[in-house]
């Protein structure tokens, strides 16, 4: 009897989704519509799978309250669906049951710094919807070593934490660069942050807004230096459930918003006078004024008008969750500032 | 027989020589001697590890208490932590507890309505002394527990009588731990008394499920049983249709105690003489009589020790539930410092986690030893 009625919503959902491809005249609001938005909407709030805990990214404060640069995505859903970012719950996930949490229905959308990959975005049956952050893989040594690139390391200790990509990330960069290293394996972050200060090994690897969020919390930051070189691709974004391309539609698109406003210079202090009287064309469909954009997404044509006065545009969300770790733009700067985000034309 | 009067030498006897004082063979000063100066090796020995105490107390009270930072300024929201990272080492940073104690106790509860999570802890410490208390031990132990719990459920949840909804994925800290283990230990032990009672059944389908249930759960690790409750159950359910996490996790725990609890039972009624079984059958009790009056009350007192043993190790295994998300005492500690603020400040967090388990432990294992010797007064050799 549940499959049967899942089956129908679906079907339904379908359909409307079917409608307003072929008659978006006829739409009304809600005009979009799938089986993941629809529960959303019913339900009136939005499931977020967040961190456990990762400085600058998703951290619960002393009062218990969510924040973060991933937290923020979360609130910019909810923004664009209801005008009102405390219509989310967060629930915190671990690397080992967030993919779970997603297939199963248990939250709606995943902002969790999780890599875009092939397999992940196929068979495990997800929508990533965007890079929101682009890491990778570097390395930290004490700026009194004098170590300039990653190839003076040849013959280094280097400390590195088992089981995830990061420690076979080294060996096959080592590899492919005939650098021979002695590898410090410690499972748990504090102790192998400290096997570093402490000089055990000579550098330290993991991605690098971890090393940036360890570089910060140190007593003098500037006694370690960041490498520039990076290792590996790790492109982070929110991710969504195959099944409501809408939904997927409105989350990508929120991040293409975010971006434009940078990129316009909208942010949350001129963006209501940029919504009355900003003249150029491309501020006037971003901020729903004109082309009914927002509708075609399902939401409010001003959506992006109540994330950016809320929540600050791509540039604000970065320097107000990532500053303070000490993580510079990098490759997250805008792609006309020589980085890589970049947004398609928001039309 | 001729008199002596005291205080005359008899003739022929010499004076006996005045005799220093006899050794203590009692008292702390006779037991220094003995056990701490016996010889030369042991004197060394005792020196040099009294020199290691006093200079590691000596340390640690400067750690803690001399040089110890109690709060920082906070600015604009954003403690300003520079005095503490300049004393790493040298003192300790209770700052961390004094901004985050709320955080660690609580979790992501709502700030404003933490007075219900408090109010829950009272609670539990509440009933788990009513429960300790000997004239409690009847029928009334029943509806008390059901009251209580009820009332924690009512509390944490809201949504009734004006108190607002808290969805369970804001939930953590102490309250967590306390539900977890108080929950998954109430409905273990029973579930533990029937697999044990089942194990020694003559019914050999009873026994073979029984005995199925007991090594197939002990065979497997706590945390591979959470991790089936959380990744895998989800996917056998029709799409929308979700089990509360912590539900998941509280099965697991419950299923696992009851695995462990089952096989401590059964030591009990293995040890029990056969003699009672018999003598319980001879005045013609039925099986539930014979077991409810003579057996289980004479196993399980035998077994007080395991299983509070038991107990106290489920009652820490529960931080396991870190790993699918969930954040109890430990993990809400974890968490505190992840603020970049706060980073590096895991000693002090862990000791104050680490004292409030203490606590706990302490409470139950000194309870079990006063349990012990009441109820074994009549085997006591």
């Amino acid at each position: 009897m549940k499959a049967l009625r899942l089956a129908m919503t679906r079907a339904v959902g379908g359909f409307a989704l079917a409608a307003t491809v072929t008659l978006p005249v006829l739409a009304q609001q809600p005009a979009v519509s799938g089986p993941t938005l629809d529960t959303i909407r019913q339900r009136g709030t939005l499931i977020c799978g967040v961190n456990t805990g990762l400085a600058g990214f998703a951290q619960p404060d002393s009062q218990g309250v969510w924040r973060g640069f991933d937290v923020d995505y979360c609130r910019a859903v909810a923004i664009a669906l209801w005008n009102d970012p405390s219509k989310v719950r967060y629930v915190p996930t671990t690397a080992q049951n967030r993919f779970t949490a997603l297939q199963s229905g248990e939250v709606d959308m995943l902002a969790r710094n999780t890599t875009w990959t092939l397999s992940r975005d196929t068979s495990l049956g997800f929508d990533f919807t965007g890079i929101n952050f682009y890491d990778g893989q570097g390395f930290m040594v004490k700026t009194s070593t004098g170590v300039k690139t990653a190839r003076e390391l040849d013959g280094a200790t280097i400390c590195v934490q088992p089981g995830t990509t990061t420690e076979q990330n080294l060996t096959d960069w080592a590899r492919s660069n005939r650098i021979n290293f002695t590898p410090v394996v410690i499972e748990r972050l504090e102790e192998v942050v400290q096997a570093y200060v402490a000089g055990r090994c000579d550098a330290y690897t993991t991605d690098v807004s971890g090393l940036a969020a360890t570089r910060s919390a140190q007593p003098r930051p500037a006694e370690h230096t960041i490498l520039p070189d990076v290792i590996s691709k790790e492109p982070l974004g929110p991710l969504v459930r195959h099944g409501d391309q809408a939904f997927a539609d409105l989350v990508r698109w929120i991040h293409n918003g975010l971006l434009t406003a940078e990129e316009l210079g909208i942010n949350a202090g001129n963006v209501r006078q940029a919504a009355q009287g900003d003249t150029r064309p491309d501020a006037q469909r971003l901020t729903g004024r004109t082309g009914d954009l927002g509708r075609m997404l399902g939401v409010d044509n001003a959506f992006m008008v109540n994330i950016v006065a809320t929540l600050g545009n791509y540039g604000e969300l970065f320097e107000r969750n990532l500053g303070p770790i000490g993580l510079q733009r990098g490759p997250n700067a805008l792609w006309n500032r020589g980085g890589l985000q970049y947004s398609p034309p928001f039309r | 027989m001729s008199e002596i009067t005291l205080n005359t030498a008899v003739s022929g006897v010499p004076e006996a020589p005045s005799r220093t004082a006899p050794v203590r063979t009692t008292g702390a000063v006779a037991w220094a001697r003995q056990n701490l100066f016996g010889s030369w090796w042991s004197t060394a020995v005792t020196l040099a590890l009294a020199y290691l105490i006093v200079r590691w107390t000596i340390g640690f009270v400067e750690w803690a208490f001399l040089n110890a930072i109690w709060e920082v300024p906070v600015v604009n929201g954003q403690a300003q932590t520079q005095a503490c990272r300049e004393i790493k080492g040298i003192g300790a940073c209770w700052a961390v507890i004094t901004e985050k104690h709320r955080f660690i106790l609580f979790g992501t509860y709502p700030f404003e309505e933490h007075w219900r999570p408090a109010l829950v802890c009272l609670l539990f410490v509440g009933l788990y002394v009513v429960s300790a208390m000997r004239r409690f031990w009847n029928w009334t132990l029943v509806p008390i527990w059901a009251v209580t719990l009820t009332l924690i459920g009512v509390l944490m949840w809201g949504g009734v009588f004006g108190l607002s909804y808290v969805p369970q994925e804001r939930w953590g800290g102490l309250p967590i731990t306390l539900i977890l283990s108080t929950f998954g230990l109430a409905f273990a032990f029973p579930l533990a008394i029937l697999v044990a009672l089942g194990r020694r059944s003559k019914l050999p389908a009873i026994k073979m499920l029984c005995v199925l249930y007991v090594e197939l759960i002990r065979g497997v690790p706590l945390i591979s049983l959470l991790f089936m409750a959380s990744v895998m159950f989800p996917l056998f359910l029709p799409e929308g249709m979700n089990i509360d996490k912590l539900l998941r996790a509280q099965v697991a725990i419950t299923l696992f105690a009851g695995a462990y609890l089952a096989e401590v039972v059964r030591g009990g009624l293995q040890a029990l003489s056969r003699g009672q079984y018999e003598a319980a059958d001879a005045l013609g009790l039925s099986y539930w009589q014979k077991t409810g009056l003579i057996i289980l009350p004479q196993a399980l007192r035998m077994v007080i020790p395991p299983l509070v043993n038991t107990f106290i190790g489920f009652f820490k295994d529960t931080s396991l539930v870190l790993i699918i998300g969930i954040f109890d005492l430990l993990t809400a500690g974890k968490t505190a410092i992840v603020e970049p603020a706060w980073q590096g400040f895991g000693i002090e967090v862990y000791i104050t986690v680490g004292v409030i388990y203490l606590v706990f432990c302490f409470a139950m294992s000194r309870y079990s030893q006063d349990l012990e010797r009441d109820l074994n007064r009549h085997r006591r050799r």
